[in-house]
């Protein structure tokens, strides 16, 4: 990636999100920094993806605040466009696959010839430059989850929040996006990533946070957290307990 | 009985001939609704979004109005936009009253809410599933809007075709603001009108006949050509 200021660090300070008196998140602290991929763990309702909506900004907490406390987070331009989202269900507008890559390009202002080079480029690393002039929502569940990175992937973007990504993919299907997210976590890219598939967030983590009813119950290491995690909520979980 | 036959079989000759009076009729019939949905449609559409996009105290009464209007009676919209034309409304120097001009405007009237009523509704749905990946890539309200109405486009087309059903079928609006001016103003539903009532059935059949298959081939294009692009699209 080419040198620019970062939006790095993100913190988030003593955030909570209520919706009708029920608290979903609570009191969370953290910094997420440049680094290895961060996987967010947790059973369903620990409020991993609000977590993740949180930080990109789609939700705005209750209580607390989220920072971008990297130089170039005074720029709205870059605070906008220097962070991306795939979600689990991908959500693909009716054009071809070409277009879809480029809507976000053209956005950005970019001239026709260098949105072309830059989604043609992020088409061939997933694998779909082939497919480029079909409609894109006649393309399977993991040929369409694969066009969504390769949209976030075209952006370059300074960090990449994904929910569940794989969530409802077959096993081939989720390999080849976990060889993707991998690919552009090592491009300099901040990955983080939200999955209840304990084996991908072996594959996949530096490090691990552990959500559970809410709130933070560790962050750690992964090659510690998957055989030694500091908290119960979490042992719980890795030995397949029914917690919630 | 005897009169609807006699009645059919004229109606067939004179389409057969395209008689130049069956001619003109159809073609302002066309030219005035066709208009009035292309005005209709460029109100209508954006303003259907705008009303599911955007959040506002009041809103929701907007839609109960917009809703209600769908509905609007045509000889009540003729009335009012004869009003204003006529020589001493607000809009009577622009002499559109007795004109096209003026029919286009009533028929705008009443074609504008159907228009944004509809698509107010469709583009709801999509927004439904779009918005936090649009907001994830940081577009703007407008591009929102814009980008909405292009992906929504063959369901917004039957919000544009349920307007021009309206424009070329109303007879209410036009008659009162045209005048049904033989050779200017007369369209099919006036003169269908004014034939009847003086029992020149045949013209009045033969224009039903092909107000009839121009609504029905109108339709019937529109769903092929729609339905074949939504497969192509997988929308």
């Amino acid at each position: 990636m080419h040198a620019r200021t970062s939006l790095l660090p993100l913190r988030l300070d003593d955030v909570s999100y209520r919706i009708d008196g029920q608290e979903l998140i609570r009191n969370i602290t953290l910094d997420f920094d440049a680094g290895a991929p961060t996987l967010v763990l947790g059973p369903n309702g620990a409020g991993k993806s609000l977590l993740l909506r949180l930080c990109h900004g789609l939700i705005r907490p209750s209580t607390g605040r989220v920072q971008w406390q990297g130089a170039a987070a005074q720029n709205p331009e870059t605070l906008r466009f220097g962070q991306a989202m795939v979600f689990q269900k991908p959500v693909l507008l009716r054009r071809s696959v070409l277009a879809n890559v480029i809507f976000p390009l053209h956005l950005r202002g970019l001239d026709k010839a260098t949105q072309m080079a830059k989604a043609m480029a992020a088409l061939e690393r997933v694998g779909l430059a082939a497919l480029a002039d079909r409609p894109a929502r006649v393309l399977s569940g993991g040929e369409q989850q694969r066009l969504a990175l390769a949209r976030a992937w075209a952006l370059e973007p300074q960090i990449l929040f994904l929910d569940e990504p794989a969530a409802a993919l077959d096993p081939s299907a989720t390999r080849q996006v976990e060889a993707i997210i991998d690919s552009i976590g090592r491009g300099g890219t901040k990955i983080v990533m939200t999955t209840h598939d304990l084996g991908q967030a072996r594959r996949l983590a530096g490090e691990v946070i552990f959500l559970h009813r809410g709130a933070v119950a560790e962050r750690t290491a992964a090659d510690r957290f998957f055989d030694n995690p500091q908290s119960e909520a979490a042992a719980a979980f890795l030995r397949g307990d029914l917690t919630w | 009985m005897n009169t609807i036959s006699d009645a059919f079989l004229l109606s067939l000759q004179m389409m057969l001939h395209l008689e130049p009076e069956l001619l003109r009729i159809v073609g302002l019939s066309l030219r005035v609704s066709l208009t009035a949905v292309v005005i209709g449609s460029l109100i209508g559409l954006p303003l259907g979004a705008l009303l599911a996009l955007t959040r506002f105290p009041g809103r929701n009464a907007c839609i109960v109005v917009l809703n209600a209007c769908m509905g609007l009676p045509p000889v009540v919209v003729g009335l009012i936009v004869y009003l204003l034309l006529s020589r001493s409304g607000p809009l009577g120097p622009l002499g559109w009253l007795f004109s096209p001009a003026g029919m286009v405007m009533a028929q705008v009237v009443l074609i504008t809410p159907i228009v944004a009523a509809l698509s107010r509704q469709t583009v709801a749905d999509l927004w439904i599933e779009y918005e936090e990946q649009l907001r994830s890539l940081g577009l703007t309200p407008l591009k929102a809007i814009i980008t909405l109405l292009w992906d929504g486009r063959f369901s917004l087309s039957t919000a544009v075709l349920a307007g021009f059903g309206r424009a070329i079928a109303e007879v209410g609006a036009i008659i009162i603001v045209g005048g049904n001016i033989a050779g200017y103003t007369r369209t099919m539903t006036t003169a269908i009108s004014l034939e009847t009532s003086r029992g020149d059935l045949a013209l009045a059949m033969a224009l039903g006949i092909v107000l009839l298959a121009i609504a029905i081939g109108i339709n019937a294009t529109a769903t092929t050509l729609g339905n074949a692009a939504r497969r192509r699209q997988g929308a």
